[in-house]
């Protein structure tokens, strides 16, 4: 018998009905993530992946609305669900850190308050000692004195903030989390101690994680697998070390050229040129074309479909002069 | 600036605006067109009456005189006498009238912050839905409706027609009012009972070392021991007075609020509590009906602001449910906006009390301010009218120490 | 919500104004319909009648014509006396600034309805005389609108730019910051306009009014109090319902002119 995977996508699609018109933030994007699987999903701002990462606990914001598709957790398709029995898979099976550790805790509330109400809301047999023990092992174990249990918020820094969303995630041993843009708010020497830390918890606790950022740098070495995404497409996928090796898509090839690389000297650095297009109404045919420097008259008019060049290498490309 | 320089300096400026108030109801009542003394007995009665009364109330002395004898009399708490038959004094009538509108003031306020929270916040969780619209419709509805006009419908329906509640008034004729509790307090009868009263300021020395002592965290075992044995001898006391109520008396002491709900309360009487409610629901009602649409309007747009923000779609995140998210984080944000909107409203409170109170024939200051309008007793208008001026400005200034005291940006 | 609004408010000044050719009968004749009065509404008197036999639906016809009468005064004394002071005090600044704003501060902390009661107490029965009571109560409001407008604008980079080139205060006045105050002060007489309305019906209440002859919905709440009980509820259900409406009308167009001007933030 083969097992299921954690995460399975199928054709999901995302719209934002707003009063100037429908957004198609996610754009019939389609992958799978086994139990245990570290996924970096990458994209620019707009490009959807925020959106997506939200739609996977169901909680995409006003007016946004999932329009097709699956998401099946566990075998379960998620979309069929009733809103208590979601509630119960939020912050238990599938836990979400959000990107702004400054605004994502309640100021007025002290942090294991936080957890106790996390803990006793999923497990309510559980009383309020033994929540605040699991609560300071937990905080413990992401680097924080268990002692500040009683501390308020504003009297951590960013990025033990950061640490300590980090640990509301795991506090019920979830199968998955989802992090979007764990470290964008940090400064560099935090940000590559945070996603140390989410990877070392990962390799202890075993639970798959979906890394959200705009930044393909940090997810290279510590993903299995990479999803990118642009303007809503799916973009491409494949494993990440081959990735590296053979980037086939003219977005990942971009991103790529644009790591600095601290080793070289005299290095020029390469952007992308142009900006991400109006998702309002976006261009014809490929999303990409207007900034592609191998797109032909076909790239203008017709979306490409999505091919598997290599095994579990897949992109949307007609790849003609690339 | 400091929280108590704050303090002080609002203190301080409320010292000429009240004075400026008072000056301003003074001129309205005496300068006016129309002499008031003429107006009250419009014309019926003979110069010699008028005279009298003149004299009685001291209006026949030049103007400036009467303007000190009036300012001096309110610094001794003292609002003149009323022109009606008896000339009482005017500051026993307000006193003995107070606690009836106090009562009604605090319930409908109860009423129309809870109405308000309740249905601001299902409001804004349904953002533009049906039921946000038709809530919203009925806060802006519910302001145009005239206070008197509401309580006469609900009187229709609920008195007149339906039975369940009165009509009128504040209390059943067939019942005492409600007197609250009454100690007797007992003389000591010699040297053990002496001890026995020793141990009270023993008791609370005791009290202040022992926390004293917790704070450091040094209670230590003797330490125990000693207070335990105080605070035996205090039950004792305690345990002694009760007996010495029962057989000595020589003391009264009567503890009443005025309010007649918490009286029969404290006296312990659930019958008179329940017939208290009663009367006191259609008004309250009414007016904390009227006024609920500020502070669902107020509610909503705090809640909506709120729910945005990235805490509260974190705590969703985590599995909290909807109750715990929006009341547990997103309402602690909006609650002091709706403290200082209760303190705001209150004068406007108190304009709606006065409708009220003639509607319901409620026993406050409203029906007596109206009564003394219609018998043309125009030194108790003033009077009543100082103290409604003098209330509203108390209010305001207690409610913006408050919010200086909770805005941390004022108190640092 | 503006439309409704004016739609609400212009059908019934135009109800007001036909309403003596309209009715049935002379809204100030007793006994129109014979005894036993109060009778329910029935085919001759569809409102009912009062206890003095006259005919409601006449008197609701014509009745709401001193509300208007009062609200329009009493507005328009605020405009006179508000809007001049308030343009001039804080355009002034200074001592003259401080002194209005304590007066008017004063004011503005008092219960509206005492005051208006203490000054139409004093002054006696009739419309100038609610109107000037009433529009006492809302100077203050008019003056800080005003005021804060003022204050804004005065900083603002263009009207220092008028200053240098020599204008005079009174033009920057003019031509500058009365445009601007303009809207809000709209808004803020619509307000005043509802308000006025229900505090009109308040002060008439409270035995403040207007004299018995001209019918007026105030007064029939006022005096169908008295028949309450014994459940003549169509004394008092239409007047009320009309003062509602006004009131309504005239709130409905302040929200709608409000958010017009100040359009609120999608999410």
């Amino acid at each position: 018998m083969i097992s299921l995977p954690l995460l399975e996508i199928d054709s999901l699609t995302v719209d934002y009905r707003t009063r100037r018109g429908n957004i198609r933030a996610v754009n019939n994007v389609s992958f799978t993530l086994e139990k245990g699987e570290m996924l970096g999903l990458v994209g620019e701002s707009g490009s959807g992946k925020s959106t997506l990462g939200l739609s996977i606990i169901r909680l995409v914001p006003h007016p946004g609305v999932i329009v097709n598709g699956h998401i099946k957790i566990d075998g379960t398709d998620i979309l069929n669900l009733s809103e208590e029995e979601m509630r119960a898979i939020r912050g238990k099976k599938v836990a979400f850190v959000f990107q702004d550790p400054m605004t994502s805790l309640s100021p007025v509330k002290k942090i294991g308050a936080h957890f106790v109400e996390l803990i006793r809301t999923h497990e309510p047999d559980i009383n309020k000692e033994e929540a605040l023990k699991r609560a300071m092992a937990t905080l413990n174990d992401v680097g924080i004195l268990p002692e500040r249990i009683n501390d308020y918020p504003h009297q951590f820094s960013g990025g033990m903030r950061q640490r300590i969303l980090i640990a509301l995630a795991i506090a019920l041993n979830p199968d998955l989390i989802i992090a979007d843009e764990p470290t964008t708010a940090l400064d560099v020497i935090v940000q590559a101690k945070t996603l140390d830390l989410l990877k070392s918890l990962r390799d202890t606790h075993g639970m798959a994680l979906i890394l959200i950022t705009h930044d393909l740098s940090i997810v290279l070495e510590r993903c299995n697998k990479i999803l990118v995404m642009y303007a809503g497409d799916f973009v491409e996928y494949a494993d990440s070390k081959e990735l590296h090796r053979n980037p086939e898509h003219p977005y990942t090839r971009g991103l790529l050229r644009s790591i600095p690389n601290v080793e070289l000297a005299d290095q020029k650095l390469e952007a992308i040129p142009g900006s991400p297009p109006d998702l309002l109404n976006p261009p014809k045919g490929c999303h990409f074309w207007p900034r592609c420097s191998y797109a032909n008259g076909k790239c203008r008019v017709e979306k490409p479909p999505i091919t598997e060049s290599n095994l579990g290498h897949f992109v949307r490309c007609f790849k003609e002069n690339v | 600036m400091g929280l108590r320089s704050y303090i002080v300096a609002r203190v301080l400026l409320m010292i000429p605006m009240i004075f400026l108030l008072l000056s301003i109801v003074f001129l309205i009542i005496r300068v006016m067109p129309g002499d008031p003394v003429l107006l009250h007995f419009e014309r019926k009665a003979s110069e010699e009456a008028m005279a009298e009364l003149r004299h009685v109330l001291g209006l026949d002395k030049p103007l400036y005189v009467q303007y000190f004898e009036y300012l001096a009399g309110l610094l001794r708490g003292d609002l003149g006498r009323s022109m009606a038959p008896g000339h009482h004094s005017i500051s026993q009538q307000i006193f003995s009238a107070f606690p009836a509108t106090l009562e009604l003031a605090l319930f409908s306020t109860l009423i129309s912050v809870g109405v308000g929270i309740l249905l601001g916040v299902r409001a804004s969780q349904s953002y533009n839905s049906l039921q946000d619209h038709s809530i919203r419709a009925f806060g802006i509805v519910v302001y145009a409706i005239p206070i008197f006009f509401l309580g006469m419908i609900f009187q229709l329906i609920f008195a007149i027609n339906l039975h369940w509640l009165p009509a009128n008034g504040r209390f059943p004729p067939f019942l005492a009012e409600p007197g609250g509790l009454i100690l007797y307090l007992s003389k000591p009868a010699g040297g053990f009972a002496q001890v026995f009263m020793w141990s009270l300021p023993a008791g609370f020395v005791s009290w202040v070392i022992c926390s004293v002592a917790l704070k450091r965290k040094r209670v230590k075992f003797w330490l125990r021991g000693f207070l335990i044995s105080l605070l035996v001898l205090l039950a004792g006391w305690i345990v002694y007075a009760y007996l010495a109520w029962h057989f000595m008396c020589l003391g009264v002491l009567h503890i009443s609020t005025g309010l007649l709900t918490i009286d029969s309360l404290i006296e312990g009487s659930p019958l008179k509590f329940v017939e208290s409610l009663r009367y006191l629901f259609l008004p309250s009602l009414t007016l904390g009906l009227v006024l609920s649409g500020v502070f669902i309007r107020l509610t909503r747009s705090n809640m909506l602001e709120t729910l945005r923000l990235d805490f509260v779609t974190a705590a969703k995140a985590r599995g909290l449910k909807e109750t715990a998210v929006v009341y547990g984080y997103a309402f602690r944000n909006s609650f002091l906006p709706v403290l200082t909107m209760m303190g705001l409203q209150f004068a406007i409170l108190l304009g709606g009390a006065i409708l009220t109170e003639k509607t319901f024939s409620w026993p406050g200051l409203g029906s007596y301010l109206v009564d003394r309008i219609t018998f043309r007793d125009y030194t108790a208008i003033q009077g009543a009218v100082i103290l409604f001026g003098i209330l509203v400005a108390i209010v305001n200034l207690m409610v913006d120490i408050l919010y200086a005291y909770l805005d941390p940006r004022i108190r640092l | 919500m503006t439309i409704i609004g004016l739609v609400i408010v212009l059908s019934m000044i135009i109800m007001m104004v036909l309403g003596p050719w309209v009715s049935p009968y002379d809204p100030t004749k007793s006994n129109v319909s014979p005894p036993p009065n109060p009778s329910p509404p029935n085919a001759d008197f569809p409102l009912g009648t009062n206890l003095l036999g006259q005919d409601m639906l006449s008197r609701v016809l014509c009745g709401g014509t001193i509300m208007l009468q009062v609200a329009l005064l009493s507005v328009l004394f605020c405009f006179i006396i508000g809007v001049p002071v308030g343009l001039l005090a804080s355009y002034a600044g200074g001592i003259i600034d401080k002194i209005f704003t304590l007066v008017m501060d004063s004011f503005y902390a008092f219960p509206g309805l005492v005051l208006a009661i203490a000054i139409a107490a004093m002054m006696g029965r009739g419309v100038v005389n609610m109107a000037l009571s009433i529009a006492v109560v809302y100077v203050p409001s008019y003056y800080r609108i005003v005021r804060s407008q003022v204050l804004t604008i005065k900083e603002l980079p263009y009207t220092e730019a008028a200053r240098a080139t020599g204008a005079r205060g009174r033009t920057i006045l003019l031509r500058y910051i009365l445009p601007n105050v303009i809207p809000s002060i709209v808004v803020v007489a619509t307000v005043n306009f509802a308000d006025a309305i229900l505090t009109a019906a308040g002060l008439t209440f409270v035995g403040l009014g207007v004299g018995i002859d001209i019918p007026d919905w105030g007064w029939d709440l006022t005096k169908g109090r008295e028949l309450l009980p014994s459940g003549a509820w169509w004394v008092i259900t239409f007047p009320g319902i009309m003062i509602v409406l006004l009131a309504l009308g005239f709130t409905l167009i302040g929200e709608g002119l409000s958010e017009l001007l100040n359009p609120r933030l999608e999410q």
